[in-house]
């Protein structure tokens, strides 16, 4: 799968799409790859503050739980319940399918993240390894 | 491969070999008025229920099987079958340290004055199983080179809540709990979730290229807000960690402690003393290192043990002699209450974190230990270590050739592999995991430690005879071979039970956990 190239991307697997100061969070294709089947997804509430680099939720694959880390600070305006009963969406679609919207309170950490070809490159390294 | 050349029915099912067998739910053997009891006639005055237990009477019983007695041992005892035990081969789950459990631990357990001890006993009528357990706790500090000890935790996890229950309360008593509690990325998953449960922020230190701690990165890591550092030596990769005392020291000079996760133990009893290489506070695995049972339930018991200042917070009560004992003192205290010598629980303790579980723990776990120990000896507990750790290099000298060995640092009682080399022909690790059941062995651990991508972990233990080792090898070796000429033979297994893959994944997302009646 293709990483789209207006995406950005984190080096713990999420990607984020900023409209309007309004960041739409995702876990990337190599993420759900590598969790394999997701079963349930821990979100926070909308509202919420989220830290550049902090845990704001999990997924949870039979294999194993994985924190989620948010790509930029701001509050959370929108997340996406319909994760709740159809957890497997994200295998499906990861890079359709959103966990959270974020109001981005520093736009500037934007610049600190992968574009698609980084990433790439970025996750050839971690399969060699 | 099984044949169904008969439709399956209830009526054909029951004639079927055990391991197709299927076998019905009790409530779907249930049928009106069947009993496994009869009752003799009432011979006591008849009371109204109806009119002692008021609001409280039903008048529908509830919905439980009616099924006679001889139902019920068919049922469980052909569930059995369907088992696989340490009894009955190799069960060498990594990091469960699946020991045989000695015969002579469960004759002493079964003793009748063991067996049937009750913790409301008085004191004076309870000497002897007193007795047993500072003689285990004693054993347990000379082993683990620690000062005091609980034994009242009833597994691993408890342990280690307990364990950070008294960093914590030390902390305290210092004038700030702090903040948050070290954890290499390595750790058994129960390590964050302690951290967490307990108040702390978790915050993950990486493995080095050795799988081990980066001194340099833990000392910018600790600061005036860490607790402790959990740790786990040897380390889930089965690798020792060398540094552990300057790692104590790193932790010491800012404050912190040092919790040792004792899941591994059985690697170092009898060679060397985690109290002797910087550790403040640990767990102990019964159900582990000293070879009472694990799995179905065990039950587990996980003895924390820490140094002299943190003694005042272990949990009430605390098993103590009264003063000029010397020798034994059960005997002489006789049915005379405490009398010199005797023990006494001993629940004074303002300190302390307050009770962990109800009574002292279990207590069972503590005879089958104790029995343990004292049928080894000290030769005969370091023998053991040695022989695990034996066990293990000699599974992985003998399987290095043909499954990747992510980290060459030399292993103590578990190697660790991946599934590298398999999945260039779509076999991964839960797959030869799988095919495994089909040669007769339980599975290794799959998928851990999370830091090796698509794991084998293999614990033997010491239990195991070269015959059996030999036998494993054998049939690894076998499934490498496999995954590359038929790779679907192993994709698809196991072939040989009852039920093949089950659907894990609808299982997680939609559990179903109880039986409800069909409408």
């Amino acid at each position: 799968m293709s990483y789209p190239i207006h995406y950005r991307y984190t080096r713990e697997h999420e990607w984020i799409s900023v409209d309007d100061a309004i960041g739409t969070v995702g876990i990337t294709d190599y993420a759900q790859g590598s969790l394999g089947d997701i079963v349930y997804v821990d979100l926070p509430r909308s509202g919420d503050a989220v830290t550049a680099g902090a845990v704001f939720g999990s997924v949870e694959s039979v294999k194993a739980v994985s924190d989620l880390f948010s790509p930029v600070s701001g509050k959370v305006t929108a997340v996406n319940e319909e994760l709740k009963n159809a957890p497997d969406k994200i295998n499906e679609d990861p890079h359709g399918t959103w966990i959270i919207k974020v109001d981005l309170s520093n736009p500037a950490e934007l610049d600190s993240l992968l574009d698609a070809g980084a990433y790439e490159a970025f996750i050839a390294e971690e399969t060699g390894h | 491969m099984t044949t169904n050349d008969l439709p399956i029915t209830q009526a054909n099912q029951k004639v079927r070999p055990h391991p197709t067998q299927n076998e019905a739910l009790l409530f779907e053997k249930s049928s009106p008025g069947k009993r496994a009891y009869k009752l003799p006639p009432l011979d006591v005055p008849a009371v109204d229920a109806k009119a002692m237990l008021g609001a409280a009477h039903r008048d529908t019983p509830g919905l439980l099987p009616e099924i006679s007695e001889i139902e019920i041992i068919r049922h469980f005892t052909r569930l059995s079958t369907w088992n696989y035990a340490i009894d009955l081969g190799m069960y060498p789950l990594g990091s469960c340290t699946m020991k045989y459990n000695p015969r002579v631990n469960e004759f002493v357990s079964r003793i009748e004055g063991l067996a049937e001890a009750h913790p409301y006993r008085p004191e004076s009528h309870a000497q002897g199983i007193l007795e047993i357990i500072d003689l285990l706790q004693r054993c347990l500090l000379e082993i683990t080179g620690m000062d005091a000890i609980t034994l009242q935790p009833a597994a691993g996890a408890h342990g280690e809540f307990t364990g950070i229950l008294l960093t914590r309360a030390w902390h305290e008593s210092q004038g700030n709990p702090r903040g948050k509690i070290l954890i290499p990325d390595s750790a058994h998953g129960t390590n964050p979730a302690t951290a967490a449960i307990c108040g702390y922020a978790v915050e993950n230190i990486k493995s080095n290229s050795d799988g081990g701690i980066d001194l340099d990165a833990l000392a910018r890591q600790v600061d005036s807000e860490t607790a402790a550092l959990m740790l786990t030596n040897p380390s889930t990769l089965g690798v020792f960690e060398s540094q552990i005392h300057k790692i104590a020291d790193i932790l010491h000079a800012k404050g912190a402690l040092l919790y040792m996760d004792g899941a591994n133990m059985n690697a170092l009893v009898g060679k060397v003393r985690p109290g002797d290489f910087g550790v403040d506070v640990m767990h102990l695995n019964l159900h582990k290192t000293f070879s009472t049972p694990h799995g179905g339930g065990g039950p587990g018991s996980g003895p924390v043990a820490c140094k002299a200042f943190l003694e005042p917070f272990l949990p009430t009560p605390v098993l103590v002699r009264k003063k000029g004992a010397k020798g034994r003192g059960a005997r002489e205290a006789g049915g005379e209450g405490i009398e010199s010598g005797a023990l006494h629980w001993d629940y004074n303790r303002p300190h302390s974190v307050g009770r962990v579980r109800a009574f002292y723990g279990n207590t069972g776990m503590f005879i089958r230990a104790l029995a343990y120990i004292l049928a080894n000896g000290p030769d005969g507990l370091r023998q053991t270590t040695e022989d695990a750790v034996l066990n293990a290099n000699y599974i992985r000298s003998k399987l290095e050739d043909l499954y990747d060995l992510p980290y060459s640092t030399p292993s103590m009682h578990e190697a660790v592999f991946s599934d590298k080399r398999q999945l260039v022909h779509g076999v991964k690790t839960g797959d030869i995991a799988k095919r495994l059941i089909d040669y007769g062995f339980h599975p290794y651990t799959v998928s851990f430690p999370l830091i090796v991508h698509g794991a084998l972990m293999i614990e033997p233990t010491e239990s195991e005879s070269l015959e059996e080792l030999n036998l494993f090898i054998g049939a690894m070796r076998s499934i490498a071979r496999e995954a590359e000429e038929t790779p679907d033979l192993v994709k698809s297994a196991p072939h040989s039970t009852r039920v093949s893959r089950l659907d894990e994944v609808q299982a997680a997302r939609q559990p179903v956990l109880r039986w409800r009646p069909a409408k």
